[in-house]
């Protein structure tokens, strides 16, 4: 039987839902004008879609525009009576500014996205001497990402959150870290009694271990409950967040029942030498301090085919990513042949992220 | 122009005053400045300076916050008697009601501010030029309720006090729609800051159909108590006389909602401890410690204790007609409330995590400063509106051209 939904029921869609209805139309109306993939597609078009997905009118971008164009001519005259003396200073104020009065990443047509990426390449190179190449890879079609935990193979060596940390530019400073590894006591399945800070040999006698991450969930509670729409559920399943737009209010870090929100609490640290820089903008780009970020299946590789970093990086092979649609992925597999489970299901948050057993 | 210089003298009358006030002032001005050096300490250095981290994501701003609401809100336990039920009781009293309303919640939008991480996107809240995730977001409808709210309780007393200014009655026509409006949006705005919380499966000592209701009676309490003793100080330090019967009657809702608040809090223990669940971890770490961790317990005790003792005190005619016994009883249960709807409210959703870490919070010197520069402040706006009122109200602030 369906369950019950509030939201849906007084007409108060999830972001998942309009996200969802808004590709239903796009798939229709790209099929009825040329069958989908070509390059004859109308950039107004694009403009309309996108203004859709948010409910907004043309009205915001005008305004957004107005904004712009003035604090940048401000600043124009600033720096100009001013004189910064170096060029590169001057440049990155500049680079700021734009970058401080840009859209939200699903209001901005294919054009500002790519202007954007230009600007935050060449900002983390005045930053940091490091010229990364940020992606702005959208969701294949026909995919939607799983993730399967074997807890019999896992034996608690931590290589995932290694690379985790590394894949994805973490914050070196506070020692942020998306993936938390439990060491449980055999015949408990109840977090409370967990351990995650243990330092000795592993695998300890009489215990398995249980990974957690983003569990990236088809309902997810944290994309409902923020203010601005800085965060949103892709097509394929990924739960992202518009760094650029988030106010850092942290509700989604509260709404989130199974901790996998972080916050940059201070200005995140990472070695020049140690940067990823194959990168994405919904992904492992550099954070600034006062913004949330999370697990993205590391999207910067698997939307390029790639398996996650902790994925590719487990010795045991205890962790399976795949795509749920496809019918031969080894996460299909394993879904319809082990026994498996999934952490507080009573929620209703449906994750996509499953626990099995050999 | 009347208005022009309607705020002139009233800028006048909220700034001449004797050594004490102007005492009182700087000393307010002084926690200000502290509390301004604070918030630069935090934004340039970032939330690392305060206390939080990735368990406690809220601390004392929110918990201030949220208390702070219910200030606000309380502001209609004088603005329905007054105007709803003509109880002429009151009418002395409420546009000071009102003028706390405005102070509490300048200061909710002050603890709100600073506990963002990014205070300059707040732009991207703003309908138009921002995105505004409503009707979704618990968070966008409390800025609509709580500027809203602010909005109403600016106008009213605006106008009432511009009438007497230029000599003339106001128009009951114009503002009693409006305390209608402010009666209900006073309800909501106290409601929805509690559903903000209420509405987050992620946290079940929150997860709660009781916390709206138990917010509203004990900010229907710990309000009025805040405005007996804010009146009890004008009745001391100035000539505007408030008659024995308004605080009479304030005792009386304060007592009421205090007991109410009392009962509800009992409904609450016996759901988290005859049967204690998995859900009730929160509730034994704030009154009872977990595994060893107890640094809350001393606060909800103290919290609890307060409002037990202040309750029975109010509760007893003698007593509460008594100012020997009303002051006390309103500061302690003011107090009682603070801890009870802040550390002992949101702190211990954090605890333990949801993946039932325990990690402990403590506020920073930082979130120590700024808070007190923000209640500073608040005191200061008070102060000034208060004055204005009651120098429009006893005549003293006349236009000389009416």
């Amino acid at each position: 039987m369906k369950k019950f939904n509030f939201r849906s029921f007084f007409g108060f869609e999830s972001s998942a839902t309009n996200e969802l209805n808004y590709l239903k139309n796009k798939a229709e109306k790209s099929s009825d004008s040329c069958g989908g993939n070509c390059s004859c597609e109308d950039p107004k078009d694009e403009n309309a879609i996108d203004t859709g997905a948010l409910n907004k009118t043309v009205n915001r971008r005008e305004a957004l525009k107005f904004i712009r164009n003035t604090a940048t001519a401000g600043a124009a005259l600033a720096s100009s009576s001013f004189s910064f003396g170096k060029e590169e200073k001057a440049e990155r104020a500049g680079i700021k500014m734009d970058e401080y009065f840009k859209s939200n990443y699903r209001l901005m047509t294919d054009k500002e996205r790519e202007a954007s990426i230009e600007r935050l390449e060449r900002l983390s190179e005045i930053d940091h001497g490091v010229r990364p190449e940020i992606k702005g890879t959208k969701a294949q079609p026909n995919t939607l990402y799983g993730y399967a935990f074997n807890i019999s193979k896992c034996q608690g060596y931590g290589d995932c959150i290694e690379a985790c940390v590394e894949e994805n530019n973490q914050d070196r400073k506070t020692n942020m870290q998306y993936i938390r590894m439990f060491e449980m006591e055999n015949g408990h399945l109840d977090l409370e009694e967990g351990k995650a800070d243990y330092t000795h040999m592993v695998p300890a006698e009489g215990h398995f271990y249980l990974g957690t991450q983003c569990f990236q969930c088809a309902n997810p509670p944290c994309t409902t409950v923020c203010p601005v729409q800085a965060t949103w559920q892709e097509p394929d399943g990924i739960v992202v967040i518009d760094y650029d737009w988030c106010v850092g209010c942290r509700y989604c870090e509260a709404a989130c029942p199974y901790w996998a929100r972080r916050f940059n609490w201070n200005e995140p640290e990472v070695p020049a030498k140690e940067i990823n820089k194959e990168q994405h903008y919904l992904g492992n780009r550099l954070r600034t301090k006062g913004t949330m970020e999370k697990c993205t299946f590391c999207i910067s590789r698997t939307r390029e085919g790639l398996q996650p970093a902790c994925a590719e990086a487990c010795p045991t092979g205890a962790r399976t990513f795949g795509n749920i649609l496809d019918p031969d992925s080894e996460l299909n597999y394993i879904l319809k042949n082990k026994k498996v489970f999934r952490l507080k299901e009573d929620l209703g948050t449906e994750p996509k992220f499953w626990y099995y057993m050999d | 122009m009347h208005f022009l210089s309607f705020i002139k003298d009233s800028l006048a009358a909220a700034t001449k005053g004797n050594k004490n006030f102007h005492l009182w002032m700087g000393v307010l001005s002084l926690f200000m400045m502290i509390g301004f050096y604070a918030y630069t300490v935090q934004l340039d250095e970032g939330l690392i300076t305060t206390g939080m981290n990735d368990h406690i994501s809220w601390g004392l701003y929110i918990s201030n916050f949220t208390f702070l609401v219910g200030l606000a809100a309380a502001a209609v336990m004088l603005v329905m008697p007054a105007y709803v039920l003509h109880d002429v009781d009151f009418s002395k009293a409420v546009l000071i009601g009102e003028g706390l309303a405005v102070s509490a919640l300048i200061m909710c939008l002050c603890f709100v501010t600073v506990d963002m991480g990014g205070p300059q996107n707040l732009w991207h809240m703003m309908p138009i030029v921002g995105i505004f995730n409503w009707p979704q977001s618990m968070l966008t409808w409390d800025v609509i309720v709580l500027n809203g709210y602010l909005a109403i309780n600016v106008c009213i007393p605006a106008y009432i006090l511009y009438s007497k200014y230029c000599g003339r009655e106001p128009n009951k026509k114009i503002y009693v729609p409006l305390m209608y409006l402010s009666v209900f949006w006073a309800v909501g705005i106290h409601l929805v800051t509690a559903f903000l919380l209420a509405g987050l499966p992620a946290r079940p000592f929150w997860n709660s159909s009781l916390l709206g209701p138990r917010f509203l009676a004990s900010a229907f309490a710990g309000g009025p108590a805040f405005m007996i003793l804010a009146l009890g100080v004008i009745r001391k330090c100035t000539t505007y006389d408030i008659p024995a019967k308004t605080f009479n009657k304030m005792a009386m809702i304060i007592t009421v909602a205090a007991q109410i608040n009392l009962l509800m809090l009992g409904s609450e223990l016996f759901k988290e401890f005859y049967t204690p669940t998995h859900h009730s971890l929160s509730a034994q770490y704030l009154f009872f410690g977990l595994h060893g961790h107890n640094a809350l317990v001393p606060w909800i005790w103290t919290g609890i204790s307060l409002n037990i003792l202040a309750t029975i005190t109010l509760t007893f005619h003698k007593l509460r007609r008594n100012p020997v016994f009303l002051y006390p009883a309103c500061l302690l249960l003011f107090l009682g409330i603070w801890i009870e709807k802040g550390m002992g409210l949101i702190v211990p959703g954090f605890i333990p995590s949801p993946l039932g870490e325990i990690v402990e919070y403590s506020p920073s010197w930082v979130e120590l400063c700024v808070t007190v520069g923000i209640w500073s402040l608040g005191l200061f706006i008070f102060t000034l509106l208060v004055r204005v009122a009651i120098a429009v109200e006893q005549g003293n602030l006349r236009n000389p051209q009416t």
